[in-house]
């Protein structure tokens, strides 16, 4: 097709991994409406998670076997608008108006019906086959909520059915909708807009006989006239003239409300949507005597209390920790014992080199299954279940204020706390901030917090021949440190950062669908990264290590490592093994050593310093990887070298503190 | 009396007031360095004046008319304040004194086109409020782009308060919104238009996120952003 630009970068049938679909359909809805629910019903455990080609926006796909036909559902972001606020927003509406699914599912949520129909409303203008699923109308009815679902279908013109996905309650209703619309595809009505409105919409139609988009011509006209800036740069390519036109007819509307055309047409927006929810929805009155708090009110007493609140959220943060490191050094001391069964997984360096290359890879995947199955697995478990409940909202509201200094806002908690787990999620999730520079930020300060491999070095030299105190201590001066850094990053990195707007979604069970989904998107990360990552770079340093390459590098880093940090010289080699994995630091100085008695062989100012070194330098492999596809190799490697020479810094100045003191 | 010395006067008893609920005789000469006796045969003018109500001993109130007066020098103190700190780089020690002289001299084109150049900004820099113009217009956006074209506005004649200061449970309509478009597009899809009634649920503690009722949905927002929410308060009467 001629004149549309975009069309190549934003092409997804190409990319779908699930090919031989007789039809495509999409879940659209706000955030918090159990869209991911519905899409677990009906797809199953068969569903891939990658992303947008191009954009580092999530994609969810699966597959639905109905009467015969394969049907591709894919689960759109969880948005509010169809403006170009996030890069969500834009994804889903040009996979809406470009790829033409043959039916998109609107999941709405009955107790907040204006919000949900504001989005509604904004995707009957995209004008796809338009079915509408309104869902948890068990928690709706709970709040004297019901709804006309008849009513409601006639006035907008498309089907409507009432559903309770968590419990499968309106889904054969719904798929058999689906069938009907997609062999149908009936187009939706038009919704208009006031008078005022609607002239200048007409106007703009009557002028783009000119040009040609893939989008439908109506909502064109309506972008147009809000200044939307991707449909303007789209126009003004081929017919700068229509823009200015639109542009001055924006300007008309502007001064008879005297705000932004953009916010005109949502209050236009709303005030269709406020008055079909009235037409459809009734509300029982509260009975006699005082209203009674929900119980989600009644959680907020506690959850959001100047001191309670604050207790709750230290308490649940440090029970998730402790709990995962008590459970996992159990389990992981099992699943060693039980590989070792199978294949020496101390490294080896001697020998024939397919041999040392073996053993390298074997040890790799060792390492990787003895962390990621017993740490971070039910960690990220753990944190499904808190998110899925509601409660991780109210963490970053308690903590926005806190957040602020770092110019980040609350819900940058999020990634911080993934990444006790592993890095490379937690860098992943940063993509829910809202400016770039947040992003960055919030991505820099992960790299900083010591994941579980980390963990292991600081319990297995600190806590293990030291004392629990000062490995706690370690922890504390890493917290102290993320502030004071996040602190000077927040000036020193340029762009914008915007404060926290966010839905305070009531607190619910926890669906065991969604917490095992999103526990799998974040570990599956681990398994395409970490994995290659710990075997491929485990192989090459054992060979490395085999070829003698030891003494020279060690030599070479002796300055730094023997006059400056105070450790023994064969560190050097075991800090530069820790770059492909961290505990690996341990693993090679019981190899070196021929002992795991640390103690025997460093004074604890040593195993203090080592253990310090190690939290702060540069990540691993992995995370500058993952940062360099999320940011790029320059912001890649910048956090790399900024971080090895603060770990460096302050190891020697710890030395010397530490040495006077103890 | 001139103009500059009432302005002043006004200022006092307002910050007095705010303070201590009323502004003593004693107070003010102190705050002013000035005898008490002269305070006092000043205060006699305003009452006459209708800017205060005075009762002798038991100090002195602002009437409407005085408030509205002394919100107004006010806002252009603290905006004179942030221009010359941020533009003019002047030392923020400095600042209130320089502030202090020029704010009964501009005029209110002045003032307005000053609140643009800043964008609107909401607090002084020693972190006192600015009171939003008393314009009619539902955002700055209209400001902005009306602001070359020299255009008048109609005087919004209700009073409007940040939903910030809003007691919980407390319900209000939103009748301006202060600051960047993008934020105020991002509002507004949410659900916070113009005319929509809002209540203010939770105030996170240590001016952390308000959590705001609007449309049967619960949203957290900044406390920053929440601060330029501006709100029609409920009528006595009104639930």
């Amino acid at each position: 097709m001629s004149g549309c630009g975009e069309c190549k970068g934003c092409s997804t049938s190409g990319d779908s991994k699930i090919k031989n679909v007789d039809y495509t359909i999409a879940l659209a809805g706000n955030a918090n409406v159990g869209k991911s629910v519905i899409f677990n019903q009906l797809t199953g455990v068969d569903q891939i998670i990658g992303n947008w080609p191009g954009k580092t926006v999530e994609r969810a796909e699966g597959l639905l076997l109905h009467k015969g036909k394969r049907i591709r559902v894919i689960d759109l972001p969880g948005i509010y608008s169809f403006s170009t606020y996030s890069m969500e927003e834009l994804v889903s509406r040009d996979f809406i108006a470009l790829e033409h699914p043959d039916a998109v599912i609107n999941v709405i949520d009955a107790s907040a019906l204006e919000r949900n129909l504001f989005f509604t409303i904004q995707l009957l203008e995209l004008a796809p086959p338009l079915m509408i699923a309104v869902n948890q109308i068990d928690l709706a009815e709970k709040k004297g909520i019901t709804i006309d679902t008849q009513k409601f279908s006639a006035l907008l013109g498309v089907p409507v059915v009432q559903t309770v996905a968590i419990r499968g309650k309106g889904i054969p209703v719904l798929t058999d909708a689906i069938t009907g619309l997609m062999q149908d595809h009936l187009v939706p009505p038009v919704l208009y807009y006031g008078k005022e409105i609607e002239e200048r919409i007409g106007k703009i139609l009557s002028l783009l006989d000119t040009v040609t988009t893939q989008y439908p011509v109506r909502w064109t006209a309506i972008k147009l006239l809000e200044r939307d800036p991707a449909i303007v740069q789209l126009i003004r390519v081929q017919e700068p003239a229509i823009v200015e036109k639109a542009g001055l007819l924006a300007g008309e509307i502007e001064s008879i409300h005297g705000e932004p055309v953009c916010v005109v047409m949502s209050a236009e927006r709303y005030q269709i949507a406020d008055r079909i929810a009235a037409e459809v929805m009734t509300i029982r009155p509260p009975g006699e005597g005082p209203v009674k708090k929900s119980l989600t009110d009644r959680l907020d007493e506690v959850a959001l209390h100047p001191v309670f609140g604050y207790l709750g959220v230290i308490a649940v943060i440090c029970g998730l920790l402790v709990w995962t490191f008590l459970i996992g050094a159990q389990v992981s001391g099992f699943l060693q014992a039980f590989l070792s069964h199978f294949e020496q997984y101390e490294p080896v360096v001697t020998g024939p080199l397919m041999d040392i290359l073996w053993n390298g890879a074997f040890t790799g995947f060792v390492a990787g299954v003895t962390l990621v199955i017993p740490y971070v697995l039910p960690f990220y478990l753990l944190l499904a279940v808190l998110e899925d409940s509601g409660y991780l909202t109210r963490i970053s509201v308690m903590l926005d204020r806190g957040m602020h200094k770092l110019g980040l806002h609350g819900k940058a908690i999020i990634p911080l706390i993934l990444g006790y787990g592993c890095n490379v999620p937690a860098i992943y999730s940063c993509r829910i901030m809202e400016t770039p520079k947040q992003k960055t930020l919030a991505a820099f300060l992960v790299t900083l917090v010591p994941c579980t491999a980390r963990t292991v070095v600081i319990l297995g030299l600190v806590a293990a021949f030291v004392n629990i105190w000062w490995a706690l201590a370690l922890y504390a001066f890493d917290i102290l440190l993320i502030i004071v850094v996040g602190r000077i990053a927040f000036k020193a990195v340029p762009g914008e950062s915007v404060g926290l707007i966010m839905e305070m979604a009531d607190y619910h069970v926890p669906s065991a669908s969604v917490v095992l989904k999103q526990t799998w998107t974040r570990t599956k990360s681990l398994i395409w990264i970490v994995f290659p990552a710990y075997i491929i770079g485990s192989a090459i340093i054992q060979a490395f290590y085999a070829a003698g390459l030891l003494t020279p590098v060690n030599n070479l880093l002796s300055p730094v490592t023997v006059l400056w940090l105070g450790l023994p010289a064969v560190i050097g080699i075991t800090l530069i093994f820790g770059i492909v994995r961290k505990e690996l630091t341990i693993l090679t100085l019981a190899v070196i050593f021929h002992t795991t008695n640390f103690a025997s062989i460093m004074s604890p100012v040593q195993l203090i310093v080592l253990a310090l070194v190690s939290m702060l330098y540069i990540p691993c492999i992995s995370v500058i990887l993952v940062l360099a596809s999320e940011f790029g190799w320059k912001k890649a490697l910048s956090i790399s070298v900024a971080e090895i020479v603060m770990a460096i810094s302050i190891g020697g100045i710890a030395f010397r503190i530490l040495s006077l003191a103890m | 009396m001139p103009q500059e010395q009432v302005e002043e006067y006004l200022e006092t008893i307002y910050d007095l007031e705010s303070r201590d609920g009323s502004a003593k005789t004693t107070a003010i000469a102190k705050c002013m360095k000035i005898a008490p006796a002269s305070v006092t045969e000043v205060l006699k003018s305003l009452s006459d004046k209708g800017f205060v109500q005075y009762e002798p001993y038991r100090g002195a109130t602002l009437t409407e008319e005085g408030k509205q007066i002394a919100g107004t020098i006010k806002r252009k103190h603290r905006l004179l304040e942030v221009f010359l700190t941020d533009v003019l780089k002047l030392n923020r020690e400095k600042v209130h004194d320089e502030a202090c002289r020029m704010e009964h001299t501009i005029s209110v084109e002045t003032e307005d086109a000053l609140c643009r150049m800043l964008d609107a900004p909401a607090h002084c820099p020693h972190g006192s409020p600015i009171s939003p113009c008393n314009k009619g217009v539902g955002s700055c956006a209209e400001c902005d782009g009306a602001g070359n074209a020299g255009a008048s506005f109609v005087i919004r004649n209700k009073k409007i308060i940040p939903i910030t200061d809003l007691h919980p449970e407390q319900k209000g309509r939103i009748a301006f919104i202060r600051g960047d478009c993008k934020v105020v597009q991002r509002l507004s899809d949410l659900g916070l238009t113009l005319g929509t009634t809002v209540s203010v649920l939770k105030k996170a503690p240590m001016g952390g996120p308000v959590e705001i009722s609007v449309r049967r949905t619960k949203l957290a927002v900044d406390h920053a952003i929440a601060e330029n929410i501006f709100i029609e308060p409920p009528r006595s009467g009104e639930p």
